[in-house]
């Protein structure tokens, strides 16, 4: 039960910096998810995203500051492999899944639901 | 965001008007916004689980399973007009989540639908969404740019 109750607390004080972001700076949904990616790649090139997964499991991997985690992680793997040019083959290595799903889902929605509003 | 391109009546006009704007209730919404974030990383941490538990998923490679699980739930729950009430409820709880990433992709595709498969699902479906994707693999390219030059040097 320990392990929801801290993916909970982590994950929901990321989404309250979100808020924040929002509230007080005047921030768009779309700056503020465009700008926790680029941070989330930015404390993953320090090797800290991977700590705060291990600690907050769901926590930290939910949040859309994973994806950049990600897109950084399976740039890196590749690059041990294939040198500069693994890091463009690699880069959507990880995320693939998640593109692809939304890709897929987002389309199959679209096509069978009818606009709301 | 282009807010220099503002003349000076402009300028002065939105000074004027600040006072009677009304202010955003910071705490209610940023505890909105922890509720639900959390509970959506709640269950996120459930679907790891179940992956882990039963697909023989490692606590590393169970991430992109329980993400593209909740992609699929978030996207049935905005075609059936859901999400964008919870969204409306917790604010930055249902935007930062990848829960908001499926929601961004599906109504911009519901919202053009009347424009015809290609011209209006498929050309608009990254429309709120592609910033997250130019961003995140600039920045990741830049910086694995970096961190590869480091571990060359040292």
């Amino acid at each position: 039960m320990v392990e929801y109750f801290i993916a909970f607390v982590v994950g929901g004080l990321i989404c309250v910096v979100g808020q924040l972001l929002m509230d007080i700076f005047k921030l768009t949904p779309a700056h503020v998810t465009s700008s926790f990616v680029v941070a989330g790649a930015a404390l993953d090139g320090f090797g800290l995203y991977d700590k705060l997964i291990q600690f907050a499991g769901a926590g930290a991997t939910v949040p859309i500051t994973s994806f950049g985690h990600s897109l950084l992680h399976g740039a890196m793997a590749e690059a041990d492999e294939h040198g500069f040019i693994g890091i463009a083959m690699g880069i959507f290595q990880l995320t693939s899944a998640g593109i692809s799903s939304a890709i897929l889902f987002g389309f199959i929605v679209a096509v069978l639901f009818k606009p709301k509003g | 965001m282009g807010k220099n391109e503002f003349s000076p009546e402009q300028q002065a006009y939105k000074e004027k008007i600040k006072p009677l704007q009304p202010t955003p209730p910071y705490f209610v919404n940023c505890l909105k916004a922890f509720l639900i974030g959390g509970l959506i990383c709640a269950i996120g941490q459930g679907i790891t689980n179940f992956y882990i538990t039963f697909f023989n998923f490692t606590e590393k490679t169970a991430g992109n399973p329980t993400v593209a699980t909740l992609i699929l739930v978030a996207s049935l729950l905005t075609g059936i007009g859901v999400y964008d009430k919870l969204g409306q409820f917790a604010g930055a709880g249902s935007i930062v989540p990848v829960t908001g990433f499926a929601n961004a992709v599906t109504s911009a595709a519901l919202e053009h639908k009347s424009e015809g498969l290609v011209l209006g699902v498929a050309t608009n479906l990254f429309k709120l969404a592609g910033a997250v994707i130019v961003f995140g693999a600039v920045a990741a390219y830049i910086i694995g740019m970096i961190r590869y030059l480091f571990q060359m040097v040292l």
